[in-house]
């Protein structure tokens, strides 16, 4: 027992993650953890959408389940498992059995080696990125299988269409990860690195977010891999596999109940799991505004405050709204459960200001934030665009994006090399 | 009018080959489907993507409206033809009156006239705030929707407020009107036309110059003047393809020609332009407002008509510019007080014939931005 213990706390001293560390019990911790929180974030991604759109298009959304829809997704949720589970008579059983699997699956074990922190990943590989890149096209191949099992036309056209895409998109998004990569070996050793932790570190060692290196070249390669993950992730405008006024639902049509909320698990986490790349490779991924302008204790001080500070405001806006929720004895049970959920956010943002809890989860919420940010995004996207068609699709693609990103790559490489040569003749190493 | 020698073949039954000689793909749209209007049926002919043929099955929403109408006194039918065209029933109400008055030879006094201009201008306003929000949630812009709902509802308010019903208004009568207007009418028309001008320059901010929007319109769906008149395409879809003319214009009914207003025409005849055109169109209706509801002249509102109506032995064709095109109503008496016959002439019916020329060659998805452009409705293709 106490052999037990110790291991459990020998991680917490180390500064590896439980992968590194090799500390299955931790790994298996935080897999759990990661796993309840990306549910969470999609269910709460789900009002969120709902609600946003909703305003966009001056309309309330949903207000009926719970106080302002809170609980929404979760009657949404209870209806889709109690449906019945259609399998077409035409279908292909197994494969169709099998396809929303793939999905998730794939959709899923991204999260493997995302860094919420500098320790806080289930695992940090040397290969991190294209890990990531490789696992979450594995999806198509359940998009493709879903279609074909279908046996139906309006899924089979939406499986064509979605793998079209995403194999095509897929070439420019890798070509401004590779952008980013040759920008991580700006370092005396000249090593780049491919773990999505040594990316962060490398820009913290920089100085700079590498949306800002080499102005512009980060900020196009940033561009380039914005455009092509809404495109990876099947949003809109890039919403053809499931355009429904011309495919009904594209390669789903055919599924029901709990398979097709497996088919909107897998989007919305893969819609988190590409933003964190993004955020990952651009944005600085955990690190904090200004890690190396705003130094010293009173500014850790001051952006460690952040996370319970944002909780509390959400609390407050609570508390403000059930103050203004109407007097009707009707929305009695509504106002308490508005008010219940303000004490629960601002409890949750008390307990954020504990310092102990405080230095380990500060990380944590820069990264979400940023996260978050690209969540609105695609939201924002969805409530403005209309929707390209299929061969303007390729287009943008094959004629835009690729040929900027190779142009790119090439000059990213040619400053990277100019700037190693400038700093070998000044004899000092100065990136 | 042109001459039928110098028209274009129009050769429909030449099929392409399908690229690799792959098998067709024959694809059953509707009559269940998000992007069909209703219960349009299309037999789509695939190349992959590529549309090399449609067929339209129509006929699902068929209730005998001609038919009805030979059981039924001509007051009786009135209320039948809202039910025809179901997003612009004024317009469909006018063109019966007008028809009908024409049989009896009598005439609605002015005040009637000039309440009717109004009512059926805000009507047309209705019809295309509804195509522009459908057409755009095709395309897949899914919020200019709700920006049209909800100016569109200030007018079917102005409706309710006037006869009591938003959509079936049944708002005129043979001879005039049956009502007389509240109080407050004209302020309510002058402060929805103050209203909706900046909502319209709303709507086009949101699409006209937007990238994806150019893309998914222009050249997409491409019809000549000539083969649109060959197909007896009319209204904006004409309109768009070069072609001069409407109604309001070229045989003046109601008293048109006593408005200002211009006839807004494209060049390209692709679906930006029939966009560009129902915008413009927009602005017209609300200059036509805008000059009837000052000069609303007093006096009755109905005509001396016969409380039973037997029009004398003959036939009349009338034709009005509804929003979608030419309505046309062909009554036959028999001097009865029911009509022998009668045929309507409904726009959305002759457009959609255009589909097939419009969609071949092109992919699947302008089918779907075809259709929201012809502004079809189905009760008024079907009866």
């Amino acid at each position: 027992m106490h052999a037990f213990l110790q291991y459990i706390q020998s991680y917490l001293d180390s500064d590896k993650t439980p992968g590194g560390a090799g500390n299955i019990f931790w790994a298996t911790v935080y897999i759990l953890l990661v796993f309840a929180g990306l549910s969470v974030a999609v269910i709460a991604m789900n009002w969120l959408e709902r609600k946003i759109l909703a305003h966009m298009q001056v309309r309330l959304g949903p207000m009926r389940v719970g106080p302002h829809g809170l609980l929404q997704p979760i009657a949404d949720a209870i209806k889709l498992l109690l449906k019945e589970d259609i399998i077409p008579a035409e279908a292909d059983a197994v494969v169709f059995w099998v396809a929303p699997f793939i999905v998730v699956l794939a959709a899923f074990t991204v999260f493997v080696v995302v860094p919420f922190g500098p320790t806080h990943a289930i695992t940090d590989m040397n290969i991190g990125i294209l890990f990531m890149l490789g696992v979450s096209s594995l999806s198509v191949l359940g998009i493709v299988t879903a279609g074909w099992a279908s046996n139906s036309h309006y899924p089979l056209i939406g499986a064509l269409r979605s793998s079209a895409q995403m194999v095509s998109y897929e070439v420019a998004m890798g070509l401004a990860v590779v952008s980013v990569i040759l920008m991580t070996s700006l370092n005396e050793a000249s090593t780049g690195t491919l773990s999505m932790i040594g990316i962060v570190q490398a820009q913290q060692a920089q100085g700079e977010w590498f949306i800002f290196k080499f102005f512009p070249l980060g900020l196009v390669g940033f561009f380039i891999f914005a455009i092509a993950m809404v495109a990876e992730t099947n949003r809109a405008p890039f919403d053809l596999p499931e355009a429904e006024s011309e495919l009904t639902a594209g390669f789903h049509t055919e599924y029901s109940g709990f398979r097709w909320s497996l088919f909107f698990l897998a989007e919305y986490s893969a819609m988190i799991a590409v933003s964190s790349i993004a955020v990952t490779l651009w944005l600085g991924g955990w690190l904090r505004p200004f890690p190396n302008a705003l130094t010293g204790p009173t500014w850790d001080l001051v952006f460690s405050l952040f996370p319970g500070i944002t909780f509390l405001l959400l609390a407050v806006m609570c508390f403000y709204n059930t103050a203004r929720m109407p007097k009707h004895p009707l929305f009695r049970v509504q106002t308490i459960g508005l008010a219940g959920f303000g004490v629960v956010l601002g409890l949750i943002g008390l307990i954020l200001l504990i310092p102990a809890v405080r230095v380990r989860i500060t990380d944590i919420f820069w990264f979400a934030a940023k996260v978050a940010a690209f969540m609105y995004l695609y939201i924002w996207y969805r409530g403005t665009f209309p929707r390209y068609r299929f061969d303007q699709l390729m287009k943008v693609g094959w004629k835009v994006l690729l040929p900027t990103g190779l142009v790119l790559l090439i000059l990213t490489a040619i400053v990277g090399m100019r700037t190693e040569l400038w700093a070998e003749l000044q004899g000092a190493w100065r990136p | 009018m042109t001459d039928p020698n110098t028209l274009s073949p129009l050769d429909l039954e030449t099929p392409d080959k399908t690229f690799l000689d792959a098998n067709e793909l024959v694809i059953n749209m509707g009559p269940q489907h998000p992007a069909t209007h209703g219960v349009l049926r299309v037999i789509l002919r695939l190349d992959g993507e590529k549309v090399m043929g449609l067929e339209c099955v129509i006929g699902y929403l068929h209730r005998g409206v001609e038919k009805i109408a030979e059981n039924r006194t001509y007051t009786m039918f009135n209320p039948y033809v809202d039910r025809m065209d179901y997003v612009a029933a004024v317009s469909n109400g006018l063109g019966y009156c007008e028809a009908v008055e024409k049989l009896l030879n009598v005439e609605a006094p002015p005040r009637a006239q000039y309440i009717r201009v109004i009512l059926t201008e805000l009507n047309r306003m209705a019809s295309h705030q509804l195509w522009l929000g459908t057409h755009a949630l095709d395309i897949g812009a899914i919020t200019p929707l709700f920006y049209t709902f909800r100016d569109r509802e200030e007018i079917l308010k102005i409706f309710e407020k006037y006869c009591g019903a938003r959509l079936t208004t049944h708002a005129f009568r043979i001879g005039g009107l049956q009502y007389e207007t509240y109080e407050g009418f004209e302020k309510d028309v002058k402060n929805f036309v103050s209203f909706v001008r900046p909502k319209i320059d709303e709507y086009e901010e949101l699409l006209t110059t937007n990238r994806i929007w150019l893309e998914r319109t222009k050249g997409v769906g491409t019809i000549s003047g000539k083969d649109a008149i060959a197909l007896g395409v009319t209204g904006p879809v004409l309109r768009a393809s070069g072609v001069k003319w409407d109604l309001r214009k070229a045989q003046p009914y109601a008293n048109y020609k006593n408005f200002d207003f211009d006839i807004p025409i494209g060049q390209n005849g692709d679906t930006y332009d029939r966009y560009i055109v129902r915008m413009a169109e927009f602005r017209q209706s609300l200059r036509i407002i805008e000059q009837a509801v000052e000069n609303i002249p007093e006096g009755p509102i109905m005509a001396k008509v016969p409380k039973v109506m037997k029009p004398p032995v003959g036939e009349i064709y009338h034709s009005i510019e509804a929003p979608k095109g030419e309505l046309g109503y062909f009554i036959v008496s028999d001097g009865s007080t029911q009509p022998y016959r009668i045929r309507v002439r409904p726009p959305s019916f002759v457009n959609l014939q255009a589909l097939d020329v419009m969609c071949r060659g092109q992919l699947v998805a302008d089918v779907i931005a075809v259709i929201g452009t012809l502004d079809i409705v189905l009760g008024e293709v079907d009866r």
